[in-house]
């Protein structure tokens, strides 16, 4: 018996979020395989195989692979269910745009449920989620042959990368399975930044609507997460409201944030809002509002006007 | 060319919902119900590709209890054409809800099934990628812009750190991300529309389709609190507590 995670990785090399949903799945018991479904990605195979807890990295190379797509990787990875004499007795993907396109699908082809976002394994059949949000915590319980779930990859900490070779799992490869021609992938309009990504970021400075408008966003709060090396977040008023692009979205909606400092400009708190961001290590609120919800979360309030405080604050710390 | 689009009815998202005292769930009595958001921007979607004469009908399908209907008629106030209940009062788990779907897709034949990505009462994000599956379709989940053409749908996917494209052949399965459109409000006159629209009421066992859970929730409880911290009154202020209590810079 053992559990597969899908990898999340661009083939050139893994995503972090794999190392997450590999500490998730360490927590089941059984032997760890990944799965690497790519073209071209022995590069982001060979990162895996170095991933602490590791037994075997198992990879479908082929070029209707590229993209990754929800139809063909499902397909494959219901083949390599079923062609696994041991069998597998838990399928893990990260809750990204990518784990949640395809996770799913593979649970209806294996007429099983779904767990989605589980934040802790209570025991290999026993999972905690979050619903309504996040206001409630459901702790639910599966008795399917095959648990299909998605992992919130802020609530398991990252698996350690083995520096030596010899630690290095076995690399195998699978057979493809064939080209579904479903759907094919036209282009991708990757937002290009200097900064870290939102969902890695030690350090997110966040804006809302307080801002007034995208100058003030960009004039305001970019120099302060330049001063800390930090990651671009924000509201989903903001977003709403056209001052930056709609992945920078915080939020039940948006993404599931936790670094170790969050800090909050012109942000009122909606519980929508909160759902994103309240498992933030430090939180930091910066509004004018002094009954805004935001400070009920805050570890630090500062009360104030943010046009005035924020310059100030990328000075002290720049 | 005709749409189906699941509405699910939802508490309202303006609701904060609490956690029943004995933990076997929320408490939902007497709580503000609504069309769950995401819902409502595919029945938004589906209405305007009608109205730009690319889909003839739009079906609103929701599977839940009697109440359900208030749901399915709010999306013919918007515009949907007709609706169908599948009425159950059992606790409808995605799997058992996109089976229940692959039925009447099976019956309806639509082009395009236009579904939230998620519902915001079990956040599960599975009904569209599930039914996709079963009926061996494509899938363009996360949509934020739609294209509809000959024999293929043109899709713009909100993915991690940006947007994709993907061009998927039809009948597919789109499910819906925020930036895709704005819901109009119903006015009255639509309202008064919606009532006298055609509602069809089937039950899972007339589309032969076991519905039983497979997921046990063993308790809900409240998520961990979190205590508000200290006021401080000045930047020079955080900056020390920062460095020096939180040690995070």
């Amino acid at each position: 018996m053992a559990i597969l995670v899908i990898a999340e990785h661009d083939n050139a090399s893994l995503k972090a979020a794999t190392l997450n949903t590999v500490s998730a799945a360490a927590q089941l018991g059984s032997e760890v395989h990944v799965l690497v479904a790519g073209a071209n990605c022995a590069a982001a195979a060979a990162e895996a195989a170095k991933v602490a807890g590791v037994a075997k990295v198992r990879v479908a190379d082929a070029a209707h692979y590229d993209s990754q797509t929800a139809e063909n990787v499902a397909a494959l990875v219901v083949a390599v269910v079923a062609n696994e004499a041991a069998g597998y007795t838990h399928i893990l993907a990260p809750s990204t745009a990518n784990g949640k396109n395809v996770a799913p699908r593979v649970a209806a082809l294996l007429d099983v449920a779904q767990i989605s976002d589980i934040v802790a394994v209570e025991s290999a059949d026993t999972f905690v989620r979050p619903i309504y949000a996040g206001n409630a915590m459901a702790t639910v319980k599966s008795d399917d042959a095959v648990k299909v779930m998605t992992v919130r990859t802020t609530a398991f900490e990252a698996a350690a990368m083995v520096a030596n070779e010899g630690g290095a799992a076995a690399v195998e490869a699978l057979g493809a399975a064939a080209d579904l021609g479903l759907t094919s992938v036209k282009g991708r309009d990757l937002t290009k930044s200097e900064r870290p990504e939102l969902g890695a970021a030690k350090i997110i400075v966040s804006g809302g609507r307080g801002l007034g408008s995208g100058e003030n966003y960009h004039k305001l709060l970019e120099p302060l997460a330049d001063a800390l090396g930090a990651a671009l977040g924000a509201s989903r008023a903001a977003v709403d409201a056209g001052y930056v692009p709609n992945d920078y979205q915080v939020g039940q909606t948006g993404k599931i944030v936790a670094p170790q400092l969050y800090i909050a400009v012109g942000i009122s708190g909606a519980i929508q809002h909160l759902a994103g961001m309240k498992d933030s290590k430090v939180i930091v609120a910066i509004n004018k509002d002094p009954e805004a919800p935001i400070f009920q979360v805050a570890d630090y309030g500062l009360v104030g006007d943010l046009f005035e405080v924020v310059p100030e604050l990328s000075q002290a710390v720049g | 060319m005709k749409i189906l689009v699941p509405v699910k009815r939802v508490v309202d998202y303006n609701v904060k919902v609490r956690v029943k005292a004995d933990g076997t769930g929320v408490d939902i009595a007497n709580v503000k119900m609504s069309m769950n958001p995401f819902d409502e921007i595919a029945v938004e979607e589906a209405v305007r590709l009608k109205e730009a004469g690319v889909a003839t009908e739009v079906v609103a399908v929701s599977c839940g209890v009697a109440a359900c209907q208030e749901t399915i008629r709010a999306a013919m106030a918007i515009g949907a054409d007709r609706g169908i209940l599948v009425e159950s009062d059992a606790d409808l788990q995605p799997l058992a809800v996109a089976k229940l779907l692959k039925a009447l897709c099976d019956k309806e034949q639509p082009t395009v099934v236009i579904c939230g990505k998620q519902a915001i009462d079990d956040d599960s994000n599975q009904t569209g990628q599930m039914l996709a599956a079963l009926m061996g379709w494509p899938q363009a989940t996360f949509a934020s812009k739609v294209q509809l053409g000959e024999g293929v749908a043109t899709v713009m996917r909100e993915i991690d750190g940006g947007l994709e494209t993907v061009e998927i052949k039809l009948p597919a399965v789109v499910t819906t991300d925020l930036r895709l459109n704005e819901p109009r409000y119903a006015t009255l006159p639509n309202i008064m529309k919606a009532k006298k629209k055609p509602l069809d009421t089937v039950k899972p066992a007339d589309l032969g389709v076991d519905v039983a859970p497979r997921l046990a929730t063993l308790k809900v409880a409240e998520p961990p609190k979190r205590s508000a911290g200290v006021r401080v009154a000045d930047v020079a202020q955080l900056v020390d507590k920062l460095k020096n209590e939180a040690k995070v810079i």
